[in-house]
């Protein structure tokens, strides 16, 4: 049972995830500073989620290229 | 603007899925047998149409912001994915995916499996390699189609462009009697990778409260700056590559050799 739960988890992780969790560690923290800028700080902050996950895809490839 | 690059994102991405899909039921059905074959892929295509009747009018249940938020994150996490592979290919970096060869290792795999049938199927390796590969390729497409379509309010439009993309690769499919090879399936995973990260950046923005200049219109800015973004990126990956490959030795002038 224990098995089958890690695969169908490895499963799932590999499916929304990847090869490269930062850029869905990046896009979840854009989102949650997004969210303070406009609720807290009443900021329109349309263009830091664009700028953050352009900037995470270049990391990513980054990281890819130099790693072989 | 939104119902046209609703259904050809769907069209193109579920056309992809499809393709890999093909490859996998030719390499079972003419190794293997058909009518084996046919049910592990039935049996696929009626798990994925349970999936969409659960899923789909469940996520119309999540308020309209909670729903783009989410989705909107889980959509530009995929497109991220679709578009690292795809630049990786097209600068060289990784191989392109190669369905001719992929096809020759699921049949050499398929023809070196043993023969045996099981609850009622005559060919029960025909049958689980078709069930799985319809099944995983499937479920991409399902994903975005649904997401898609929630956002937009018109799942039956998204639901429309996945069938006609299934329909048309069966149909070329049956006509080629042979897997897909020169379908330019990177091309087209760059431009589905565009569609998703885009249209997940302007949904999860807006679901974290955003209210973006021009509002739907701002995706015609998105949409383009994104793709001029990746285009650059594989632009200056290509010239790292070909730089590197070049010979590193500096030629020696004349007289440094001897100091």
């Amino acid at each position: 049972m224990s098995r089958w739960l890690r695969s169908f988890g490895a499963f799932w992780y590999d499916f929304v995830i990847g090869d490269d969790w930062r850029g869905a560690a990046v896009v979840a923290a854009a989102l949650a500073l997004t969210a303070l800028l406009v609720h807290v700080a009443h900021v329109n902050a349309w263009w830091l989620l664009p700028v953050c996950v352009l900037a995470a895809l270049g990391w990513s490839l980054r990281r890819a290229t130099r790693s072989g | 603007m939104n119902s046209v690059a609703l259904v050809l994102t769907v069209f193109v991405a579920c056309a992809v899925e499809a393709v890999e899909a093909l490859t996998i039921v030719m390499a079972a059905g003419l190794t293997r047998e058909w009518r084996s074959t046919f049910q592990g892929m039935a049996v696929a295509l009626a798990a994925l149409a349970v999936v969409v009747a659960a899923v789909g009018p469940a996520l119309t249940l999540f308020p309209l912001g909670v729903l783009r938020l989410v989705v909107g994150a889980l959509l530009a996490v995929f497109g991220l994915q679709w578009l690292r592979k795809a630049i990786l290919r097209a600068s060289g970096y990784k191989d392109l995916h190669d369905e001719a060869g992929i096809y020759q290792r699921q049949v050499a795999a398929a023809q070196a499996a043993s023969a045996g049938g099981r609850y009622g199927v005559r060919d029960w390796y025909a049958f689980t390699l078709s069930f799985k590969g319809v099944l995983l390729e499937g479920l991409e497409v399902v994903f975005i189609a649904i997401t898609f379509g929630d956002n937009q309010g018109n799942l039956g439009l998204a639901a429309l462009g996945a069938i006609a993309a299934v329909l048309a690769v069966a149909a070329v499919g049956v006509a080629a009697r042979a897997p897909l090879a020169r379908v330019p399936e990177n091309t087209m995973k760059f431009a589905v990778g565009v569609m998703l990260t885009s249209f997940g950046t302007f949904w999860g923005a807006e679901g974290a409260g955003v209210s973006w200049p021009g509002h739907d219109a701002a995706l015609l800015v998105v949409i383009p700056v994104i793709a001029l973004a990746c285009l650059g990126y594989t632009a200056v990956l290509r010239r790292a590559r070909a730089a590197a490959a070049l010979p590193t030795t500096v030629p020696v002038r004349s007289g440094e050799a001897t100091r």
